[in-house]
């Protein structure tokens, strides 16, 4: 990152250069990922939306990928920063990969990886732009953790982003718990995203949902979840509030 | 080993393909006291003989804990030793930092082994003068590597660096079949007896020696006097113990010599 003098100008500074250089705005966004550790290791959902400002302009894109044997990474915000992690986290499985010795990194390493990386970004003020959600299964025992784009890490049984914070989160405290069955995990996970979809605007009805466990990660194909919107509260919204819209 | 044409630099080949300064390198392990390292699955013991330059100097050190999880002993130009020692604390700590996770020991003696390579191919540079035995763990177990200053690097079940050491390693190709299936206590038993090996005669006394063990729930610790001297109490103390029978009668020459050594301390007499 090259800086430039800045040039007084009266009260104005001009640093034009040194701004163009970092990120100030997320441009094309990814809404909620949503994911919980069950009996066989992790479940995660998120759709299949890219939001440019109010507009959902992509409706394909993939924000959860495998990373290595033990990981799965799913992501919100920015897409172009996410696809930069991916590029990261290929060349560190790939140099992990090249020791070829029997070691491998786990997704409690790739965790701590994102994080030092995270945050040493923030630290210059030239953030990647994005919620993380880093899940796996090794030897056993499963991992779920987060990072966010200032570099705040931690684990927990059940986490999200962004607006699943406020909506699936509080759904996830009242009813996960240990050893969830895979159909139980699903379930769980749609009803939280059913919700995200009534009331997030930039989510749209096409979700994928992921499954680590030992053996391996999968991808659901994408579908859809059915909605209901004939409940009395939408079809008259204002039945209660006289003088509201 | 005589001079010749060829040894001046190490950047030098001779016509036989050998690079002399890098063998020269290789005999100032030779003249370093004995390090001796053993493994089992779980668990690996360094071992080492206190050599102190005078009787008013203290010993030098010669084990270093590299992590919780590694260890090291080295062999030859002790300084040489200690700055790659730091390295090693180095790489390790940087590791854990960064993925919150120990090094793997393979990729830690990779690294290591690499660095003396450099030192074999630049004429401003010298090789390092020091043989490190590591010792540690990654996700396979427990792991024992020889690196050497010529830059190999090579895994060993058990084994034995510096001098009087050919003596240490015959008795550990004679056992190194059964550490496999050792147990803690075992390997620490013939680390201990290894090193008398090397001691050709002197008597062996826990002052002499250093002992470091680390294993699977174990991290990198070294042994108390005490615990050391328990353990050689054992086999000095209990000639009639098959081990040390079997053990001394193959000896030989060695034998009659440790008799006598013990008849010096006051331990109870030999019953051979």
């Amino acid at each position: 990152m090259t800086f430039t003098i800045p040039i007084e100008n009266g009260n104005e500074v001009k640093n034009a250069e040194a701004d163009s250089q970092r990120t100030l705005y997320p441009y094309v966004t990814g809404t909620s990922v949503v994911a919980i550790k069950y009996k066989d290791g992790i479940l995660m959902a998120s759709d299949m939306g890219g939001s440019y400002g109010s507009t959902l302009r992509y409706k394909n894109i993939e924000r959860m990928k495998a990373i290595g044997k033990h990981s799965l990474l799913g992501a919100s915000g920015e897409i172009s920063d996410l696809q930069e992690i991916l590029r990261y986290l290929d060349e560190l499985i790939l140099n992990d990969n090249m020791w070829d010795d029997g070691n491998s990194l786990g997704p409690k390493e790739v965790h701590n990886y994102l994080t030092r990386v995270m945050y040493n970004r923030r630290n210059k003020f030239n953030p990647l732009w994005n919620t993380l959600v880093l899940g796996g299964v090794k030897n056993g025992e499963k991992y779920l953790g987060m990072v966010s784009m200032i570099g705040v890490s931690f684990e927990d049984n059940h986490v999200a982003t962004g607006f699943g914070n406020h909506l699936a989160r509080p759904i996830l405290r009242d009813e996960w718990r240990e050893d969830l069955s895979f159909e139980d995990g699903v379930k769980l996970l749609e009803k939280c995203m059913r919700v995200l979809l009534y009331r997030d605007r930039s989510a749209i009805n096409k979700l994928q949902i992921a499954k680590m466990t030992e053996e391996g990660v999968t991808v659901s194909e994408p579908y859809s979840l059915k909605t209901f919107w004939e409940f009395s509260a939408f079809t008259n919204p204002t039945v209660g509030a006289e003088g509201s819209w | 080993m005589f001079r010749n044409q060829y040894d001046t630099d190490v950047t030098t080949w001779s016509p036989t393909g050998r690079l002399f300064q890098v063998e020269y390198a290789m005999e100032a392990v030779k003249q370093g006291s004995a390090a001796i390292g053993l493994r089992s699955r779980s668990h690996v013991v360094l071992a080492c003989v206190n050599k102190a330059q005078s009787e008013l100097s203290s010993h030098q050190r010669k084990i270093f804990k590299v992590d919780d999880h590694i260890g090291v002993a080295i062999a030859g130009l002790t300084a040489d030793g200690r700055v790659l020692s730091r390295y090693m604390r180095s790489e390790s700590i940087n590791h854990s930092f960064t993925y919150e996770s120990p090094l793997p020991v393979g990729r830690l003696v990779v690294r290591l082994a690499d660095k003396a390579q450099v030192c074999t191919q630049w004429s401003w540079k010298r090789p390092y003068g020091v043989g490190l035995l590591v010792g540690g763990l990654d996700e396979s177990g427990a792991h024992l590597y020889y690196n050497c200053p010529s830059g190999n690097y090579f895994e060993y079940q058990a084994f034995a660096i510096g001098s009087r050491s050919q003596a240490a390693k015959t008795y550990l190709e004679r056992r190194f079949e059964n550490f496999k299936e050792s147990s803690r206590e075992e390997l620490i038993k013939d680390a201990i007896l290894a090193i008398r090996e090397t001691l050709q005669g002197e008597t062996l006394k826990s002052s002499l020696c250093t002992v470091s063990v680390l294993g699977v729930d174990e991290p990198f610790h070294f042994l108390d006097q005490e615990s050391i001297q328990k353990v050689i109490d054992t086999f000095e103390k209990v000639p009639e113990d098959e081990e040390d029978n079997a053990g001394e009668a193959e000896i030989g020459a060695v034998a009659p010599a440790e008799q006598g050594g013990s008849g010096d301390q006051d331990l109870a007499p030999m019953e051979m």
